[in-house]
């Protein structure tokens, strides 16, 4: 369904050091470092999986998320995904795919969520029916009755979140990208958008990348994931696997007798330090 | 197409709520027509020769530029627009199944109709009945009317799709300050909007006239008073679509060149 191969993307940074003086020197001459934000990386996602795409803070989970939606087009390699090229057939592309950033917003700021949806439903061309049951699917398994009318500016965090990731399925897309769609969120909202994101996937078959620092995401959700630091990947496979390959030996004399199972959290930080990227 | 229609309508009614927005800008818009129609009336008494635009018609102009104010004014913008591409919230915009340009268009379309709706009726209203040395003229018979309402829609059109330029820059620049200030001061004084452009000398109409502004302002407003005859009027709508078509076709191959290169970053 979704086979990256080779993906590289570098960009270009200007750099100067502080103060007045460099700033004038700047004016002049200008230095840029390249930043390579991917690095050859490929991977095969078949239908129906959920992967969790990991990484440390700036490792370029993001920009591959934005490669793979058809927002950034690569420096070299090749993506296809559904039988289309992200950044070429973007049109055609993106109907099939439903991507949530967490840290932007897609409903329009002063007007209520559900006049949001309409204009999504109409920017989609989804039928009525098919807009009405999927509306009342995600209503009933997100909790939103409650504030569908409620202009988004006064929402609460974890709410919106909510609206946000309705808005990415009303067009009941195969394939969803979530990027850090837990950010910021409380207990309950976490459970809940956990929950539903297992349900669309054992019932609609969606296939769901999703990126998080929360490791409780990763656990609850994905049996798969995807390593990256500085722009490579570094693992492929299943979390299990990992746990066992990186538990961290020195821990239990540390910590004393009393963990006997490493927390996810200590065993991605002990990956992270294996492979040097933090 | 459906998308555009309704964005449209989610504009245009999300346009609507903004009342005491409008009411402000209805005062500010009769101080300044007062005191630009003053000016002029000074000016008209000590003339020496006989001015190229009578008085009433002047005078029209200025009331009509006041009412469809937001038809015309190239500052007139959305900041929704230029925070989507300076903050990267495109990202969104770029995951729909619909070209940009038209998406774009069709909001700010919307959303100067909104404000037009909400100011012109009142100030034509008030306008049309206040003293006679202040007083809107009626244009003189149905055809001239009708004339008036396709010249200005077309000049609207034309003005939205010069505003997309401003837009498209913001990609390149970053900051929205630059172009706008450079496209409203230099746009509307082309347009007429700052001097009428029967009262300006002859060497800069003749550059005036080939540039498309004035088609957003000073020809449907001189349509209207019957300064620019009707047999005219039709010789230059073909002009105002020509225009149209370039403007478009200019603005989206600059749209699609600037979204080849365009960098979403952060989060």
């Amino acid at each position: 369904m979704i086979t990256v191969s080779g993906i590289s993307k570098s960009f270009k940074v200007a750099k100067r050091s502080s103060g007045v003086r460099s700033a004038v020197k700047s004016l002049f001459r200008r230095e840029y470092t390249e930043v390579a934000a991917l690095n050859e990386i490929s991977f095969h996602i078949a239908p129906g999986e959920i992967v969790g795409y990991i990484g440390p803070n700036g490792a370029g989970k993001s920009t591959t998320i934005k490669v793979m939606s058809g927002i950034l087009v690569p420096d070299r390699g090749t993506c296809t995904i559904m039988g289309y090229t992200p950044w070429l057939d973007r049109v055609a592309y993106v109907k099939n795919i439903g991507v949530v950033f967490g840290q932007r917003s897609q409903l329009w700021w002063d007007v209520p969520v559900i006049d949001s949806f309409e204009l999504l439903r109409d920017i989609y061309g989804v039928q009525e029916n098919e807009y009405k049951s999927n509306l009342k699917l995600l209503v009933e398994t997100l909790d939103l009755k409650d504030i569908i009318h409620t202009p988004v500016r006064q929402l609460s965090l974890g709410q919106r979140m909510r609206c946000e990731i309705a808005a990415s399925l009303l067009h009941s897309p195969s394939i969803l990208f979530l990027d850090e769609p837990t950010i910021g969120l409380d207990a309950i909202s976490k459970l809940a958008v956990r929950q539903f994101i297992t349900t669309i996937n054992k019932e609609k078959g969606v296939t769901i990348i999703l990126t998080t620092h929360d490791m409780n995401d990763i656990e609850a959700l994905a049996q798969r994931i995807i390593l990256i630091g500085k722009g490579s990947l570094l693992y492929d496979g299943n979390l299990n696997t990992l746990r066992e390959r990186f538990a961290p030996s020195n821990l239990v004399t540390e910590a004393g007798s009393s963990i006997n199972a490493p927390s996810i959290d200590d065993i991605i930080v002990q990956m992270y330090k294996e492979y040097q990227i933090t | 197409m459906k998308a555009y229609v309704s964005v449209f309508r989610l504009r245009l009614a999300n346009g609507m709520q903004y009342r005491s927005a409008a009411l402000a800008g209805i005062a500010t818009q009769f101080f300044w027509g007062f005191i630009i129609i003053m000016v002029f009336q000074a000016f008209y008494s000590q003339a020496l020769v006989h001015p190229p635009i009578s008085l009433p018609q002047l005078i029209t102009y200025v009331w009509l530029q006041q009412s469809f104010l937001s038809f015309i004014m190239l500052w007139f913008r959305d900041n929704e627009l230029f925070q989507l591409i300076t903050n990267g919230n495109i990202a969104y915009e770029l995951c729909r199944p619909s070209g940009i340009y038209g998406f774009w268009y069709a909001k700010l379309l919307a959303q100067r109709l909104a404000s037009a709706m909400l100011r012109c009726f009142p100030i034509l209203l008030v306008a049309v009945f206040l003293p006679e040395a202040y007083r809107l003229s009626m244009p003189v018979d149905l055809t001239t009317a009708a004339l008036f309402a396709v010249t200005l829609f077309l000049g609207l059109f034309i003005l939205v799709a010069i505003s997309m330029l401003i837009y498209i820059s913001t990609f390149v620049t970053m900051s929205a300050a630059g172009s706008l200030l450079m496209f409203g001061v230099i746009g509307e004084f082309l347009a007429g909007m700052v001097i009428p452009i029967p009262l300006m000398p002859s060497w800069l109409q003749s550059i005036v006239n080939v540039l498309p502004f004035r088609l957003t302002a000073d020809f449907p407003f001189r349509v209207y008073s019957g300064h620019i005859s009707k047999w005219e009027a039709l010789e230059l709508i073909p002009l105002q679509l020509v225009w149209l078509a370039a403007l478009i076709g200019i603005g989206k191959y600059a749209m699609g060149k600037a979204l080849r290169r365009v960098v979403v970053q952060g989060g």
